[in-house]
């Protein structure tokens, strides 16, 4: 770990003297818990799946995670601040998990490394496989890939200690471990004929006293995916053109610039193929209509596209 | 043994056959479904049939055993076995069918201990109930789960259609969010009488009293000098040394081992429900998270299955002499890989703590990077396809320096290739030989524990590292050949006293193997510069023909054999039927148990640990 630098701490307008430099720090409580909490960032101990060879080659010699003061891996979760978790959830695994974190002491994060424990990754469709511990237990930094390579899980660590940077005593939303009292542990999972949840208990009891009648249940009513309105462009035109003519009268320079992307962005919508754009208004993002996909089409794009290039 | 028996024992597989049906007219008959091969042997007589298969036939190592639900077809369910000699030779495959609705086949744990938690899975996963198994009881889920997920007509709470790519995605190319359809906003579903008043979490009582244990402490031995408790640990699934989140239940005299209970499924990832609902290529990226530390002998495994397959069809060119030259090399490399992990994490579970542990994967790094050059990932490298591999070799490997300590790469790929096999590769193995072999601390921990004799080893259906380091000459790179291996000069590394020590030795004696195999590859490398690395259409979905496979390989971690059947579409489906994987690390685990029982408590990790398991493979 790198030597102690007090200046790193100082947080206040008051002046320290030239001479007391590096001896007399003066900072706030929360820069000073923060300082202290982000630099000694102790990890569990615990791998799930592919994702926790990654760790491991994360903590051994080539990427080195002891520069973050993070190398301290702790088997024990009241060791510990930090779960890395580390690969696929299934639920029979999330009862100890959850069981785990309620066992960590406060302060405690949660990082979700990997595309399966930020949302189920590649194998969330399967029937043991839960989408994303964010379901059971809060997260704080998600690392995306599959698995993300040690660069992308030490980016996450620094992205962690710069969230720890930014937490404040006086705000309790923000840190919930500052509140009076300890703070309620997490209720942990049931395995029944699937996984139970207790927060959900009501909404399974509902479900189960319309099972019960005979009625449907476990349905959901959805809005259709098809958008209602779809509006055309010669409606969508005279609106963008509106504020052009308001800031003309203001800045010419500005409307100059304004009218110039008008054209281009003319010309690009011409380019795209004349046929579409007088039906329907492909870029705006308020017209949701969908386009139909015509395959023949696309592929004489590309055709083209690889001719023009030569 | 008397001479009829050894004669019986050295005719083929078609000879066996016919003995076969000689002997049990009535019981056995061919199957003769379209690309089907082997017998289908009448359930009740099944337990008698495969014992004259192993006494007499020589048929002695069951290598998979996997049921097929025929659900919409014939309205059947079948289990699948693939019986093989250990001199060598291609497989017997015979099948028991059952009916749906009441299925039932005898057990063959008398006759192959190794069909144990096969079957087991078997009960899980189908339904299908096993009389005679000793401990049939759910594996990989949770007592109380509802149904068995592996039939075809179960479906999970984020089902939406049978088969990929689903309609909804293409051509219209919008995507719903699937916790969106779900009224729980989760991946559940629950059956229509769930009773919560009567809901209690009954999997770890269960647990304990199926094993016929309560949690209390009993005493023990009072006729003894030394007056000793019974008492249960329970190791896993969060702990460090299991390699994952396995789990063991442990019953203890004192500090001696009475019994040992593996618990799994704690990564149990549904690989091969998702499986049958891909396309035949997607489940390529699939395969690398079996085991995810040697995923390139993953590929090969699967690639070689499906290529059976797409053999019996019109337009399927073989792989090219190139590619399977850079197939080879990758998988041997992967063995390497693998085998550093190994012999590092043994350690680590001997208790040095991470210092080999660290000099093993500084050179794991080594050959990664040549991986990532190659194949865009360190790790994940979905590199094989069906006829030949992605992409060819890079002409220089490179990277950018980065902010996280990494330095500016640049070499020609041969050179470094040749650096690395010449040079690094031997000079690593060298040095954990010289550090580690003769170590004091090492030999009094390893050597006579964990013994497995030659005989239950090959009872339990154990391979790779395992089987060889108890004497048992046995790799399927030898027994039933593949890829360019038969033009390829090595020795199968073999060990006689079956212990923690001999293997770890046989990791060591398997690396300088492979690099003996990388030596002669490099030369052909050469040779082959510039030469097509595919040879037919590179065809996304493929149609393959319907019929069934067993694609094996010898992995770093033992036999993985694929079983992939094809079929319910005339024209040649697009996605398999069943996709299998018989995972060397979940049956290697069958002997775990044997192998503790007598031992001190602290040497159940080191035991494991010379097992080499990944749990991505045990559990799928």
């Amino acid at each position: 770990m790198a030597q102690l630098d007090l200046r790193e701490l100082n947080n206040t307008e008051f002046p320290i003297p030239d001479e007391m430099q590096g001896n007399v720090a003066i900072t706030s409580l929360s820069k000073l818990y923060n300082w202290t909490r982000r630099s000694s960032m102790w990890p569990l101990l615990f791998g799930l799946a592919c994702c926790a060879i990654e760790m491991i080659a994360t903590a051994a010699s080539r990427y080195d995670l002891s520069r973050f003061g993070m190398e301290v891996m702790r088997a024990s979760p009241r060791q510990s601040d930090l779960m890395i978790v580390s690969g696929t959830v299934t639920k029979k695994m999330v009862v100890p998990i959850v069981r785990l974190y309620n066992q960590m002491p406060e302060p405690k994060y949660v990082l979700a490394m990997g595309a399966c424990a930020s949302g189920g990754g590649p194998f969330k469709e399967g029937y043991n496989v839960v989408s994303g511990i964010d379901m059971y237990v809060p997260v704080d930094v998600y690392v995306p890939g599959c698995p993300p390579t040690p660069q992308a899980l030490l980016y996450g660590l620094i992205a962690l200690q710069k969230k720890i940077d930014g937490q404040s005593l006086a705000n309790m939303d923000d840190v919930p471990w500052y509140g009076v009292g300890p703070s309620e542990p997490t209720p942990v999972p049931i395995l029944g004929p699937d996984i139970i949840d207790p927060r959900q208990m009501d909404l399974i009891r509902r479900q189960a006293e319309l099972a019960a009648k005979g009625l449907p249940y476990g349905v959901r009513e959805l809005p259709p995916l098809k958008p209602v309105s779809t509006p055309v462009l010669s409606k969508v035109t005279p609106k963008a053109a509106a504020p052009a003519a308001a800031a003309e009268a203001d800045d010419p320079a500005k409307a100059e610039r304004q009218r110039k992307r008008d054209e281009a962005l003319a010309r690009k919508r011409a380019g795209e193929g004349a046929a579409a754009v007088a039906e329907a208004a492909p870029a705006a993002p308020a017209s949701g209509e969908k386009k139909k996909f015509d395959k023949a089409a696309m592929l004489e794009q590309i055709r083209q596209r690889k001719a023009s290039k030569g | 043994m008397t001479d009829k028996a050894t004669m019986l024992e050295q005719v083929d597989v078609q000879g066996a056959v016919a003995l076969l049906k000689q002997q049990f007219p009535d019981a056995v008959k061919d199957d003769s479904r379209q690309g089907y091969s082997g017998v289908i042997v009448n359930k009740d007589s099944l337990v008698e049939v495969a014992t004259y298969m192993r006494d007499q036939l020589g048929f002695d190592y069951l290598s998979s055993a996997t049921p097929v639900d025929y659900h919409g077809i014939e309205d059947s369910m079948e289990m699948v076995y693939h019986a093989y000699r250990t001199t060598g030779g291609s497989a017997l495959v015979f099948k028991a069918q059952t009916d749906r609705n009441a299925a039932e086949i005898p057990s063959l744990v008398e006759v192959w201990p190794g069909a144990d938690f096969q079957e087991r899975e078997a009960w899980d996963l189908y339904g299908i109930k096993f009389p005679g198994h000793p401990n049939l009881k759910r594996i990989l889920l949770w007592e109380g789960f509802h149904g068995h997920p592996m039939r075809k007509d179960w479906h999970e709470a984020y089902y939406e259609e049978d088969h990929k790519p689903f309609e909804s995605r293409w051509p219209e190319g919008w995507v719903r969010r699937a916790e969106e359809m779900n009224v729980y906003g989760k991946n559940v579903n629950y059956p229509a009488d769930l009773d919560l008043s009567k809901l209690s979490d009954v999997s770890e009582e269960t647990l304990y009293n199926d094993l016929g244990l309560g949690t209390s402490v009993q005493h023990l031995g009072s006729d003894d000098q030394l007056k000793t408790d019974r008492l249960v640990v329970n190791m896993g699934p969060h702990h460090p040394s299991t390699h994952g989140v396995f789990r063991m239940i442990v019953t203890l005299d004192g500090e001696t081992i009475e019994s040992l209970e593996p618990v799994m499924g704690y990564l149990h990832r549904n690989h091969e429900k998702i499986g049958e609902r891909n396309t035949f290529l997607h489940n390529m990226p699939f395969t690398d998270r079996l085991d995810y530390i040697s995923s390139m002998s993953n590929n090969l495994g699967y690639a070689l299955a499906v290529e059976q397959l797409l053999a019996k069809g019109a337009r399927y060119s073989p792989p090219t002499y190139r590619a399977e030259v850079i197939r080879v090399l990758m998988v041997e490399l992967t063995r390497i890989v693998n085998h550093y992990w190994a012999i590092g994490f043994l350690l680590n579970d001997l208790g040095a703590f991470f210092t080999p542990a660290l000099y093993a994967i500084a050179e794991r790094e080594k050959i990664l990077d040549f991986f990532e050059a190659t194949a865009g990932s360190r790790m994940m490298c979905n590199y094989m396809r069906f006829g030949g591999v992605f992409k060819d070799l890079p002409e220089r490997i490179r990277s950018v320096a980065v902010k996280v300590n990494d330095m500016v790469r640049d070499y020609n790929t041969m050179d470094y290739l040749t650096e690395l096999i010449n040079e690094r590769i031997p000079r690593s193995i060298d040095e954990l030989d010289t550090f580690l072999t003769d170590s004091e601390i090492i030999k009094s921990r390893t050597i006579g524990v964990g013994y497995l004799p030659p005989d239950m080893a090959i009872a339990y259906s154990a391979a790779g590292p395992l089987l060889r380091a108890s004497g048992v000459p046995y790799d399927v790179r030898r027994a039933e050949p593949y890829s360019i291996y038969p033009e390829l000069d090595f020795d199968v590394a073999v060990r006689y006293n079956g212990d923690i020590y001999d293997r770890y030795i046989i990791r060591l004696d398997e690396m300088r193997e492979s690099v003996r195999i990388l030596k002669q590859l490099l030369p052909r490398l050469e040779k082959t510069h510039g030469q097509e690395i595919f040879a037919g259409n590179k065809q996304h979905t493929p149609r393959v023909p319907v019929g069934e496979s067993y694609g094996r390989v010898e992995n770093p971690k033992g036999e993985l054999g694929y079983y992939v059947v094809s079929a319910g579409d005339e024209k040649g489906p697009q996605n398999p039927w069943r996709y299998h994987v018989r995972a060397p690390s979940y049956i290697n685990l069958t002997a775990l148990g044997p192998m503790c029982v007598g031992h001190k408590v602290a040497d159940v990790v080191a035991i494991l640990g010379s097992i080499d398991i990944v749990l991505g493979e045990t559990d799928r």
